[in-house]
């Protein structure tokens, strides 16, 4: 009895160090709706500041106002973050701030190694808590007991800040009602920000009290960022005490889960979080959110056909990309072959996330599962290759069908986790069942066959597979189905009262794009001779996100573009430098303060501006004519 | 919109970078894969390590007579991106050969990339059996002592123990689950009395310490079997500490007197622990004498056993390359089976049977001396000592 | 349509939110070609009524019959498929697409050709986009983006989508707010016409009295949920309860048509 109440107060423990950091994740993104991918990068700063501080510091005073003075440190490179990067991004496209804080993040995460070294810092363990209290025999660390008190206290001090002070009530009324607050004359430019720091600070005290019990190192944030997100998502976006019960309940959970299932950790948050939203769409104490009301006179530039000109060019750029085995070596023709590939991944997601409005965090799972429809095929069923070309995707787009039945039920950020957590079972799947995939070391040999080996012909075959798939994706888009897709992504009221059944399109949607990414990741099988639980992971679907983001998600060849300039400077940078991360943030940073509404978007607004300079002045006067 | 145009472009520009780089007929090139921005606590003292061979190497007068030179390439921890390394490294920089990789995944994937492109590799760190046995090709050898070596050099110490109920602890990952699958295996077999009363199972990294630590003891465990290293370790020990799990109960644990992940401990470093690792500062033999006086001079610091494995690396590689006069990988694989070679730890053999190194390793004890993590009572354990028999090998690997 | 069976007809619709009866027990029918008034003070019901009428809202209690069939419960993608088109008091539109694709894109529902994947959207229904854009005199902009209209142009277009499914039945919630008083005498002119050559029955809310009285053919009044008078324009006028509840709202409505005031 007593080892269960024990084991109770330490699943209490892991929960308080999840709260702190999942509260600032959920009161920033409730306010801004910025999805703080750089939260977790935070987090790790707060422990490397930490460190430095108490390793100089002496005494308790030194400690606790090192761990004190960390946060507050953190929280105030926080604001300068929020001040230079984010407050310019405010306006961008839906989820564009993900990839200026994730250029942030690559960012930090070679920034400390350059700062504090490469090896693991074990910092003090904290004064006055470094022993344990024996229960029935049992010892508790005594800091274990200070996080247990820590996580109410701090949920308490929310509480009274957001309830008795007028800032805290502002704070919530934005939560509820951004426009309304803005319509009332608050300032929101240093509210957003002021949310932002508290939210920081939060994080930095979150990893800097990890100090006394954890090693602090430079892939910390990584390790926290994605659960804590999935904390935030059960317990309902913007609410804290909805953070507080999630934290609590997943903790627990894996307490009590490992002394049944041992391996439960791998898989735990994503399986709470995949039932919660299908049972409650908006997690446990969310609400469901008022529909973000888009502005009139919206920037965005009504998609069109190409005309002849432009298919000419691009026929006639093809055809270049065609020429590229008679000018270049094996090595650029693989690299080149690797591009194409990612350009049909990414467009599988931009046509999901562009043209559908639907933001998948989990698209690597079907790009994955065509991989792996591959490696099944050719290895244990011994199918040629053309079959296994053709019929891999096809496990992607079951996959689709599965996942996506449950996934189009949601929409915005709950779609996105709701994806994250599929795309996270399907890769516990492909790592944990070590008799058929083969676990974490994959399935190796699966060459091309005799008449695609050579690097220029596999480069055509991937070619000509990107350029049909694009052009197919494009002819959807323009396609009846195309504008219903798009009809539900701009007005989900207007498509149902002219007799769309929404969530069908959707569903359709989400397998044609699931099915599309399979064929990106079966040629990516046959182009690696290999697959691995990597093709399916989190950071290949933040990869596909970044793609589309930065060629422009409100475009329509934005994907490609995106796809051809990342993947080629990551291949490039990660061959030049070990400090590719960096280079990469650095460089992604750039885009986004530059090219607010990504490469092509930015490209496309100055053509159009040019263009129809006359046409929106009188559309301008048409619209004084009305508000008169 | 022109976008093909760009596709076109992108191209380009990816040659452009990606090509170049003039070669000299009075050189030799290795070329080099590790998870360099991954893992740079174990790959930053591994890269000192062989850069200190090169320079060796070539103050020797080289390769006969040539030039070695060593391209690195980071493999940002993914498998895929190794092959494209090493794609890379074949296509464009023409290496006589590949060698490294840390993570066992991605020396698997290379070595299946070196098998389709028939291209030499020797595999550096990675742990796994299967790299030279279950999916081993004859173009790749490995130097370290796997996961069996280790596991056999452990349970030898372990069956020792008057301890009857095992529990074990592993990261939830290829490395772990064989590790552990080897140890039970081979302690069984020595000591059929032993029960295995728990295994415990934390995702790789992201072990949430104070609940495995609880769950462990209670199954009351008389001795603990740990796998995991890095900041895990460092979770563990410290949970474990302070719940008392270790009093009174004792513990086998891989790769832990490696300085990599005993330094990190300082004065939480627990007693007792039977471990394998590398303790420098106790080796006394003339070759170990040489190369720790090399490395201090070149570096001002004290190696860790990636400095050695990294050394030892492009030892055997210049060794292989010199003894087969050419750069065919045929005449490369001749050249390295039965090859032995000088090491800091004495000499290794590559053997013919499944490519595998006799490197060995230190097993000993964990003790805290001035605040700090060391080895005691260590001993050199060589590789050959600790591998199956040629008949039970033949039977694991598959035919070429 | 045979004669005698009602376009709409609505009997003992209730509808309440925790405890606030919202709609109290409505009835009524609706003929083909004519046009039906739904008045009512803010807070009356008006939205509700309308939104159980098109499937937004399921009501507690009661039955709707479109065309004969019963619609209680369905959803509006089902009532919009019997032939009824519906116009939002705030503008519902794609601000992204042009505004011949809006349209286009009801006249591709109409036909059950959503599922087509390859056709280009551009060649299809173009005419008849255009000839339904001209019909409610937007001739000129069927190439801009429907983000840029003013607002009036968007009740406008409103009124074309839903004219793309031709249908039995408009349901329009306050077609004419936020416009100009020249352009909702004008719209409600166009939809009057509409309805009478392709005999639509048309039932709206509104809050402008002007409109209501000279297109109305007969008006309902609900206050708090339940109605309290219908009837010809002249027998709700004379009616004493719905002066009073308007003169006590201080809203009478000629006042409201001498100052002009907004709605």
């Amino acid at each position: 009895m007593a080892f269960y109440f024990v084991q109770f107060l330490t699943g209490l423990a892991s929960a308080a160090s999840l709260f702190l950091v999942a509260s600032g994740l959920s009161i920033i993104f409730g306010v801004t709706r910025i999805v703080n991918f750089a939260h977790g990068a935070f987090y790790m700063l707060g422990a490397y500041v930490a460190f430095s501080l108490t390793e100089r510091l002496s005494g308790p005073l030194g400690f606790w106002g090192g761990i004190v003075v960390a946060a507050l440190a953190v929280a105030v490179i926080g604001v300068l973050v929020e001040i230079v990067l984010l407050r310019r991004i405010y306006h961008a496209p839906e989820l564009f701030q993900l990839l200026g804080t994730f250029g942030l993040t690559l960012m930090v995460e070679d920034l400390v190694v350059l700062i504090w070294g490469p090896d693991d810092l074990v910092g003090r363990r904290a004064p006055g808590f470094k022993g344990a209290v024996d229960f029935f025999g049992q010892n508790i660390p005594s800091y274990d007991l200070f996080l247990i008190a820590l996580g109410p206290i701090v949920l308490g001090a929310l509480w009274l800040l957001f309830q008795r002070t007028r800032w805290g009530i502002l704070v919530r009324a934005a939560t509820q009602d951004r426009d309304m607050v803005a319509a009332l004359g608050v300032n929101q430019k240093w509210l957003f920000t002021s949310v932002f720091a508290v939210g920081v600070f939060l994080a930095a005290l979150g990893g800097a009290l990890q100090i006394p019990r954890d090693a602090v190192h430079h892939a910390m944030d990584l390790r926290i960022i994605v659960e804590v997100f999935v904390v935030v998502v059960i317990g309902g976006l913007g609410s804290i005490l909805g953070a507080f019960v999630a934290a609590v309940l997943v903790s627990e959970l894996n307490a009590f889960g490992i002394l049944i299932f041992p391996t439960i950790s791998l898989i735990l948050v994503f399986l709470v979080m995949a039932v919660v939203l299908v049972v409650r769409p908006w997690g446990l104490f969310g609400r469901k959110e008022a529909p973000a009301r888009r502005t009139p006179g919206l920037t965005v530039i009504p998609w069109r056909p190409l005309s002849s000109v432009e298919r000419l060019a691009s026929l006639v750029a093809l055809a270049f990309a065609a020429m590229l085995p008679f000018v270049a070596g094996n090595y650029a023709l693989t690299v080149g072959s690797e591009i194409a590939i990612f350009v049909i991944f990414a467009a599988s997601l931009h046509f999901l996330m562009a043209v559908g409005g639907l933001a998948s965090f989990g698209h690597a799972a079907y790009f994955g599962l065509g991989a792996y429809g591959v490696a099944f095929l050719a290895k244990m069923a011994g199918l040629p290759m053309i079959a296994c070309l053709l019929l891999g995707p096809l496990l992607g787009a079951a996959g689709a069908a599965v996942f996506g039945a449950f996934a189009v039920q949601l929409s915005g950020v709950y779609f996105a986790m709701l994806t994250l957590a599929f795309a996270q079972i399907v890769w516990s799947i492909a790592f944990q069942w070590v008799a058929v995939t083969g676990g974490d070391n994959g399935i190796l040999g699966l060459w091309p066959e005799k008449w695609a080996a050579s690097p220029s012909h596999f480069y055509w075959l991937a070619l000509g597979v990107s350029a049909f798939v694009v052009s197919v994706l494009r002819l959807i888009t323009f396609s009846p189905f195309g504008y219903a897709l798009r009809g539900m992504r701009d007005s989900p009221l207007r498509s149902e009262s002219i007799g769309i059944n929404g969530k069908r399109i959707q569903w359709t949607a989400f397998i044609i794009a699931g099915t599309t990414a399979g064929i990106g990741g079966a040629l990516f099988a046959y182009l690696k001779g290999s697959v691995f639980p990597d093709n399916m992971g989190i950071s290949l679907s933040v990869d596909a996100l970044v793609m589309v983001l930065l060629g422009g998600v409100e475009t329509v060849p934005g994907a490609i573009f995106g796809a051809i300039v990342y993947k080629a400077l990551n291949i490039w940078l990660v061959s030049q430098t070990d400090w590719s991360k960096l280079v990469l943030g650095i460089f992604i940073v750039l885009i986004v303060v530059v090219f607010p509404k990504g490469i092509v978007g930015v490209v496309e607004s100055i053509m159009h501006r040019r263009r129809a300079v006359a046409p929106k002045a009188a559309a301008l006067s048409a619209k004084m004519e009305g508000a008169q | 919109m022109r976008r093909r145009t760009m596709l076109a472009a992108g191209l380009g520009l990816a040659v452009a970078g990606l090509a170049g780089a003039a070669r000299a007929e009075d050189v030799i090139k290795i070329g080099e894969i590790n998870s360099y921005s991954l893992l740079p606590a174990f790959t930053e003292p591994y890269r000192k390590g062989w850069q200190l061979a090169v320079e060796e190497v070539n103050a020797a007068g080289g390769i006969n007579g040539k030039k070695l030179v060593v391209v690195s390439k980071d493999d940002s921890g993914k498998p895929a991106d190794a092959q494209t390394a090493a794609n890379e490294l074949v296509s464009s920089e023409n290496v006589a050969m590949l060698a490294g990789t840390f993570l066992s995944n991605i020396g698997l994937a290379v070595s299946d990339f070196a098998n389709q492109k028939k291209v030499f590799f020797l595999a550096a760190e990675p742990l796994t059996d299967a790299i030279t046995w279950s999916k081993g090709n004859k173009y790749t050898f490995r130097l370290r002592p796997s996961n069996y070596m280790q596991a056999a050099m452990l349970v030898e110490e372990a069956a020792k123990l008057p301890a009857k109920r095992w529990a074990t602890i592993a990261p939830n990952y290829e490395y772990g689950q064989s590790a552990v699958a080897v140890f039970k295996k081979l302690l069984s077999e020595k000591r059929p009395d032993i029960q295995w009363v728990d295994e415990q199972w934390p995702p790789q990294g992201k072990i949430d310490a104070g609940p495995v630590v609880q769950a462990v003891a209670a199954a009351n465990p008389e001795a603990i079997l740990n796998v995991t290293f890095g900041a895990d370790l460092v979770k563990l020990v410290r949970e474990g500490n302070t719940r008392g799990l270790f009093k009174d109960r004792k513990v086998v644990s891989f790769l832990t007197g490696e300085p990599e992940y005993l330094d990190p401990l300082k004065e939480e470093t627990p007693e007792g622990w039977i471990v394998t690792g590398y303790p420098w500062y106790s080796i006394k033999t003339p070759e170990h004498d040489a190369f720790l006086k090399a490395y201090q001079a070149k570096y001002n610091d004290y190696p860790r056993l990636g400095s050695i494995v990294g050394y030892q690396t492009i030892k055997s590689a210049a060794a292989i390359l010199a003894k087969a006069g050419s750069t065919d990988a045929d005449k490369l694989i001749a050249a390295a089976e039965g090859l032995s070679v000088p090491s800091p730890f004495g000499e290794i053999t590559f053997r013919k049977i499944d490519h595998q190194s006799t490197l060995g390793a230190f097993v000993g004890k964990t003790a805290l001396k001035d605040g700090k993590g060391i080895m005691v009572d260590s001993v050199y354990r060589k590789g050959s000592d600790y591998l199956p028999s040629d008949a039970e090998v033949a039977k694991l690997r598959p035919k070429d | 349509m045979s004669l005698g069976v009602s376009l709409l007809s609505v009997e003992g619709l209730s509808k309440s939110y925790g405890g606030i009866q919202a709609v109290r027990n409505v009835s009524f029918m609706l003929q083909a070609g004519e046009i039906l008034a739904l008045i009512g003070p803010n807070g009356a019901g008006k939205s509700t009524c309308f939104d159980m009428l098109n499937g937004q809202n399921v009501p507690d209690s009661g039955r709707i019959t479109v065309m004969g069939q019963e619609t209680t419960g369905r959803k509006p993608r089902e009532v919009w498929r019997l032939g009824v088109g519906r116009t939002f008091q705030i503008t519902a539109t794609y601000p992204t697409m042009t505004v011949r694709e809006n349209i286009q894109v009801a006249l591709v529902s109409h036909h059950h050709r959503l599922f087509d994947f390859w056709t280009p959207m551009i060649s299809i229904e173009r005419g008849e986009a255009d000839r339904l854009l001209d019909l409610v005199g937007m001739a000129g902009y069927a190439e801009r983006p429907c983000g840029e209209l003013a607002y009036g142009d968007l009740k406008r277009l409103e009124l074309a989508i839903a004219l793309a499914n031709q249908p039995k039945l408009l349901l329009m919630d306050e077609p004419t707010a936020g416009m100009a008083p020249r352009e909702r005498v004008e719209l409600m002119r166009l939809t009057a016409k509409i309805a009478r050559e392709q005999s639509i029955g048309v039932l709206f809310t509104e809050h402008d009295m002007d409109v209501v009285f000279e297109h109305a053919d007969r008006i309902l009044v609900l206050n708090r949920g339940s109605l309290i008078a219908q009837g010809s324009p002249a027998e709700v006028r004379a009616n004493r309860e719905v002066q009073a509840i308007y003169l006590g709202e201080g809203l009478l409505y000629d006042a409201r048509h001498r100052e002009g005031a907004p709605a």
